[in-house]
């Protein structure tokens, strides 16, 4: 190990609250002021505010939901896009895991862990748009709607969270240094991240498939049986992005909080995953050209649904498509990690436009924004960013704990 | 004129692709991979434990032709309203903000709307386009035979009762309004400016209230043409078909609802065409349900096979990875002797 992984690891074993101890409460409040948090700051309070707004005067006062187009942006976000965005804890485990990559194991822990965020926070984002959120549950352990795509979406969601936080919990008993925990929970890993595929490939799947119950509401270029193939495919997508591009920004923003392993491997494992995203995006590209040439809708694409549609598959598939072929190829990782981004807004469009811009297309009059949901979507996702790098901070995530070094999973 | 011919499109691509996805054309079959494995299918107790959900529901809706129905009569009604309003006093809703008399409502397209509460049901007014009389239609759940609300509700809280009606409970509701994205006629309405106890809110033809009571729904009974009829479905589909071979010229040749989505429990006949009444026409005659019933039977051969497959792939990887490590260590030790 690399004196400077040990360097680290001797700063900060067992001393993880190490900043407030050596600082008094004002220096520490000063450190904390930087400006990314006072920003960080205000967003979350508004977002707050008008989430107290939400629970006290209904979902009525801060969305632009309509009796017609009843979901809004915090499903369209915190749970069309949030989900398949969070995919990166199923995929990287099960390169890692099950096909034996080994060499992409420095970036599994973060992967889970944005995997285990991103469903959390569907969950609260669920729990802020319910109506009566108190009885999430209830599809559980009170009444099975059993016809139900969105009972199957629920009971997955929930057993998947379970299931990622304990595949996230080594990290968090390494820390704790609680070492027999930490020992018998790493034995389940091969388990998890099995029972982990069996979730994820069905409820990402029954994501898309909610809406094959409406083919007279959602627009027929949106609208194909294949659905739950595309929305499978681009979450494996949306997952390997958010892991190119969070990695990228931990190296830029979080250095101090990793080892040399980690830092080192950064390069590699970008244009090993941009390589397969490549495949996975081309892939996508492909059935959603079937999925058009069998509903033999190419007459649509004159319209302004049709430009819109065009807009989506060509700038946001097929061109990262190509630009991370190009860029693992030429090993510009630059190239790859801006791509990623580009995907990532490209699965976020597809997802708002399944389940908001192309569903009720036919309502003569709509409206799709409203900026109190707006300021609160994005309340949320802040909160989520400070709790990921409170996480980082302070947990073994992008380094290996010194306990644990040489050790071989 | 472009727009009709978008909607005429995908109606008859749509039924076709689902029923008979031409699976020559994709590499990944779900059909096909999973029956190649069926011995499988026998391990499935656990999805069977949940409940069935490939259970074709046509066939027990098939078996209720003792079920309720409605038939409204779109040439008789004249946009008195008078519905609405026992519609408002059967259910003890709000009072209305404009009065029941008043006309001027129909200056726009309305719908039930949770947030005024104050019908089930509303009466919009449309032209008749070739003479530009107002002609009117009464909107209001249909009681769809398979509805997609209840086959959307992840708590079962909508529910098709044997009688007809569909049927509401709201101790169940979780507020997710899957139902209302999946309801092809835009008929539940949710109550958006209740925080405490927000609830669905549609027509349940009056089942509890009066039908159980052994009396006819209030619009139907208080109509004052008679343009509402309520009885037997089957007996409906006797009589509407009755009068439209009795007045060839004053009826099209058209029960709306027969076959309209598999079939829903409240029927039309009209005058003129119901698209341009705003009657959905992208229909087919299947069932929505039907639509993500394939789906949902795929899900549990995945929980089978899955893990046979990506065990398999680990055990695989695995002894790949030990094998070569043990190649790499003979060749150290071979290299430490020379
Ligand atoms: S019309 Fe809509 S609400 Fe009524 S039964 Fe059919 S799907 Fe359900
Ligand atoms: S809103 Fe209520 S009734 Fe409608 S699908 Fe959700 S739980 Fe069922």
């Amino acid at each position: 190990m690399s004196e400077y992984t040990k360097q680290i690891g001797a700063a900060r074993k067992g001393v993880p609250e190490e900043a407030t101890q050596e600082l008094t409460m004002p220096q520490y409040l000063k450190k904390l002021a930087t400006p990314f948090n006072i920003v960080a700051g205000i967003i979350v309070l508004v977002g707050l505010g008008l989430i107290v707004v939400r629970y006290t005067m209904g979902l009525g006062a801060v969305t632009s939901a309509s009796q017609d187009q009843p979901w809004g942006l915090f499903l369209n976000i915190g749970l069309f896009s949030g989900v398949p965005l969070s995919a990166s804890g199923f995929v990287l485990g099960t390169v890692v895991f099950i096909f034996g990559l080994k060499h992409y194991e420095p970036v599994v822990k973060n992967a889970v862990l944005l995997g285990f965020l991103g469903y959390l926070f569907a969950v609260i984002f669920l729990l802020i748009d319910l109506g009566r959120p108190w009885r999430l549950p209830y599809p559980m352990a009170v009444s099975f709607g059993t016809t139900s795509v969105l009972f199957l979406v629920a009971w997955h969601v929930a057993l998947y969270l379970s299931c990622q936080f304990l595949e996230f919990v080594p990290s968090l008993f390494e820390w704790a240094g609680w070492k027999v925990l930490r020992r018998w929970t790493i034995k389940l890993t091969i388990g998890l991240t099995i029972f982990g595929i069996m979730l994820s490939t069905l409820h990402q799947s029954a994501l898309g498939a909610l809406f094959l119950l409406a083919p007279g509401k959602l627009h027929p270029l949106w609208y194909t049986p294949y659905l739950p193939v595309l929305f499978l495919n681009s979450a494996i997508a949306g997952g390997l992005c958010l892991v190119i591009f969070v990695t990228y920004l931990t190296r830029r923003f979080l250095k101090e909080q990793a080892d040399a392993e980690y830092l080192a491997s950064i390069d590699k494992i970008t244009l090993g995953l941009g390589k397969g995203v490549s495949l996975v995006l081309i892939t996508y590209f492909a059935v959603k050209i079937i999925a058009l040439a069998h509903g033999n809708h190419w007459s649509l694409l004159n319209t302004t649904y049709g430009y819109w549609y065009l807009v989506e598959i060509l700038g946001f598939v097929l061109l990262p498509g190509i630009l991370f072929a190009l860029g693992s190829r030429s090993k510009n990782v630059g190239l790859v990690q801006f791509t990623a981004l580009l995907t990532i807004i490209g699965v976020v469009i597809n997802r708002i436009n399944v389940s908001l811009i192309a569903l009720n297309w036919q309502l003569p009059e709509r409206e799709f924004f409203d900026l109190r949901e707006f300021l609160i979507v994005i309340g949320v996702i802040t909160i989520e960013v400070l709790v990921y790098r409170w996480i980082v901070s302070h947990m073994p995530i992008l380094r290996r704990h010194p306990d644990y070094e040489n050790e071989h999973e | 004129m472009e727009k009709k011919l978008d909607v005429k499109t995908t109606n008859k691509c749509k039924p076709r692709s689902i029923l008979s996805p031409d699976l020559s054309t994709v590499k990944i079959s779900r059909r096909g991979f999973l029956k190649g494995n069926a011995a499988l299918a026998g391990a499935l107790l656990l999805w069977d434990a949940l409940g069935e959900p490939a259970k074709g529901l046509a066939r027990e809706i098939n078996g209720w032709p003792d079920r309720y129905g409605m038939l409204t009569d779109l040439t008789r009604c004249f946009g008195c309203r008078i519905c609405e309003k026992a519609c408002n006093k059967a259910n003890d809703l709000e009072p209305p903000a404009t009065p029941f008399e008043d006309k001027s409502v129909f200056e726009e397209k309305r719908r039930v709307n949770a947030h005024t509460n104050e019908t089930y049901t509303v009466v919009n007014r449309y032209a008749d386009p070739k003479t530009g009389e107002p002609v009117y239609r009464k909107v209001q759940c249909n009681h769809c035979a398979e509805p997609a609300c209840a086959s959307a509700c992840p708590v079962s809280a909508l529910k098709k009762s044997p009688d007809g009606p569909v049927l509401y409970n709201e101790n169940l509701c979780i507020g997710c309004r899957y139902c209302m994205t999946a309801c092809p006629f835009y008929v539940p309405a949710f109550e958006y400016f209740d925080a405490g106890s927000p609830a669905i809110r549609k027509c349940s033809m009056c089942y509890t209230r009066r039908i159980s009571k052994g009396e006819v729904p209030a619009c139907a009974s208080e109509c004052p043409v008679e343009a509402i009829t309520f009885g037997k479905r089957s007996e409906l589909i006797k009589l509407a078909r009755e009068k439209i071979v009795r007045n060839p010229d004053k009826y099209i040749d058209h029960i709306y609802g027969e076959n309209e989505f598999g079939g829903t429990d409240w029927l039309y006949i009209s005058g003129i065409a119901f698209e341009e009444m705003d009657f959905p026409s992208d229909t087919g005659t299947t069932p929505l349900p039907e639509f993500t019933r394939e789906f949902l039977s795929a899900v549990p051969l995945v929980l089978v096979m899955w893990p046979a497959l990506f065990g398999g792939v680990y055990l695989f990887s695995k002894n790949r990875s030990r094998t070569a490590e043990a190649g790499t260590e003979n060749t150290k030790k071979e290299g430490n002797q020379s």
